[in-house]
């Protein structure tokens, strides 16, 4: 039974997860048309289901990205320019395994957690599985045999370790509130009410934190505010050999990693699948009154509520995405190492002189 | 050149913070009321409210303004026949030589003559308007409101007197809708004009 749980658990998160990258692409071409006075796709059709706002456009996609010849450039080397894209998509894929998308329930007897991986340092895996996904970037632009990709592939390497930096140093400001590393430990932390009223959610606990990795993360994502390794307009960008379906599957990271970026924000800074006031038995609202819930309803809601808030985290990280200009390299690695770092280590000391003061 | 002044950044807009809340504060303004719109033309209200600048052009055309130049016709007399009198003005004027007109003695003496062949290559034309300028007559206008000129064939793109003709209305007591050379109001020829095979 328990492996029952855990199939249903891991079809879950994969589905989902792909579900979620399926409606960024829509999302992407869409919500950027909406938001620039423009109409965007709004044509494709499914076996005569109406357009829709343009959702059958990933379909269309779709079928293009794999039906477009692969072409592997004569001198590239033909196994890491396959390789790559796979390794990308891979660790982008198993870094939502220690995500929690809802809490701790009792079912058919078992003590489930819903996320696939419970791990006890859940954070410092994220990190770790995010770093591994360099490698797809940067093979990427080694095995095309091509100047502008090895240089996106570079400059990937580079604003990555910048940035994860400025992340891990944040992060620390969490764990001196949460005193974890379990991700499900430290949503349900968040669930805690400050004066009886207030949810600890990182957001309030870690204002600055929560500027800070947001950043980061948009910068670990390589989407346009710090599209450095792209670069569409200078260098193309690590892909820039890259055809069909093996380019669609850096695509898919980049939205992969919006995704992820939008479940690691949520799930540290937003109480991840926490509703306020709702506990296992239902709504204790501060004014005193009760509302008693089953279970199961409390579990849906939650789970709900996570899914509801990563597609808002996608929805503001997109909105970024399509408003602000690109950064210029050398802007990049000034506001990196020159701002956010110290901005991040600033974090940790005022956030130990407070629980200090707090606890003395 | 004027000398460009660099403005620095406050210390507050350095922090990007702000700006940034403004920045996407403004394109998601933008965002909800048109996706609002959208949404409600899905379900079929808000028929007026545009939700983008976008014309959707084939089926949705933006008005056009009517100084603006567009496909050629030749305009019709009381009697439905061509006004033009074939002084070869606009084939004279036109510098990208779409034109080809062959005359023939009209039988009124007071018309003198009338266009036996009237050809306009659109495909040649750069739509200058010179000939419209040129014309004494008022024959030619290029105010028909049609814009998108293609075809699959160079044959496509000839325009003959026929066609040009027909692009004007008929005056209201013969309205007929014919395509029949005699029914478009031609005169008959008293003789063939030489040179009609070397176009």
């Amino acid at each position: 039974m328990a492996y029952i749980i855990d199939f249903t658990i891991v079809t879950f998160v994969f589905t989902t997860v792909m579900g979620f990258m399926f409606l960024l692409t829509w999302m992407e071409r869409k919500q950027s048309a909406v938001m620039q006075d423009r109409i965007g796709a709004n044509r494709a059709r499914l076996f005569g289901l109406p357009p829709l706002l343009g959702l059958w456009h990933n379909v269309a996609d779709g079928i293009k990205m794999v039906l477009k010849e692969d072409f592997i450039p004569p001198h590239g080397n033909r196994f890491l320019h396959t390789l790559a894209p796979m390794i990308a998509l891979f660790f982008a894929l198993i870094s939502f395994a220690v995500i929690p998308f809802g809490g701790v329930y009792d079912i058919w007897g078992y003590r489930v957690s819903l996320q696939v991986l419970d791990l006890n340092v859940g954070l410092l895996y994220v990190f770790a599985v995010m770093s591994m996904g360099i490698y797809g970037f940067v093979l990427a632009g080694w095995a095309s045999a091509n100047n502008y990709a090895l240089l996106g592939g570079m400059r990937a390497s580079g604003q990555m370790i910048s940035y994860e930096i400025t992340m891990g140093a944040t992060v620390i400001g969490l764990l001196m509130c949460y005193e974890t590393l379990n991700l499900q430990e430290m949503t349900q932390a968040q669930g805690e009410l400050y004066g009886g009223w207030l949810p600890m959610w990182g957001v309030i606990l870690q204002p600055l934190g929560f500027i800070l990795f947001s950043t980061a993360a948009m910068a670990e994502t390589k989407r346009v505010p710090f599209d450095i390794p792209e670069g569409e307009s200078e260098i193309v960008g690590y892909f820039m050999e890259y055809s069909g379906m093996k380019f669609g599957m850096f695509w898919q990271t980049d939205f992969l990693e919006t995704v992820l970026a939008g479940c690691l924000i949520v799930t540290l800074f937003f109480g991840g699948w926490q509703v306020p006031f709702l506990t296992s038995d239902g709504f204790h609202f501060p004014w005193g009154t009760d509302w008693a819930l089953p279970a199961i309803v409390v579990m849906l809601m939650q789970v709900g509520a996570f899914l509801f808030k990563v597609l808002v985290a996608c929805f503001v990280l997109m909105l970024i995405r399509w408003t602000l200009p690109r950064f210029r390299w050398d802007q990049l690695m000034r506001l990196g190492w020159t701002m956010m770092l110290p901005l991040s280590i600033l974090n940790i000391i005022v956030t130990g002189l407070v629980i200090l003061l707090i606890r003395s | 050149m004027p000398i460009k002044k660099v403005v620095e950044l406050s210390l507050w807009e350095r922090t990007y913070v702000p700006e940034v809340i403004k920045g996407i504060s403004l394109t998601a303004g933008h965002f909800f009321r048109n996706m609002a719109v959208h949404v409600a033309q899905l379900v079929g209200l808000a028929k007026d409210s545009r939700g983008s600048e976008t014309y959707q052009y084939p089926e949705e055309r933006r008005p056009l303004s009517p100084r603006l130049r567009t496909l050629h016709r030749l305009t019709r007399r009381e009697d439905g026949s061509p006004r033009c009198v074939a002084c070869m003005m606009c084939e004279t004027v036109c510098p990208a030589r779409c034109i080809y007109i062959v005359a023939g003695e009209h039988p009124n003496p007071q018309i003198e003559k009338y266009p036996v062949r009237f050809d306009i290559d659109v495909g040649l034309c750069i739509m200058c308007g010179y000939c419209v300028e040129a014309c004494p007559e008022d024959a030619i206008r290029m105010d028909t409101g049609i814009i998108d000129l293609s075809s699959y064939t160079r044959e496509g793109m000839m325009y003959d007197l026929k066609k040009l003709l027909q692009l004007s209305p008929m005056p209201a007591k013969t309205v007929k809708a014919s395509t029949k050379p005699e029914d478009l109001g031609l005169p008959a020829p008293l003789a063939t004009p030489g040179g009609e095979q070397e176009h």
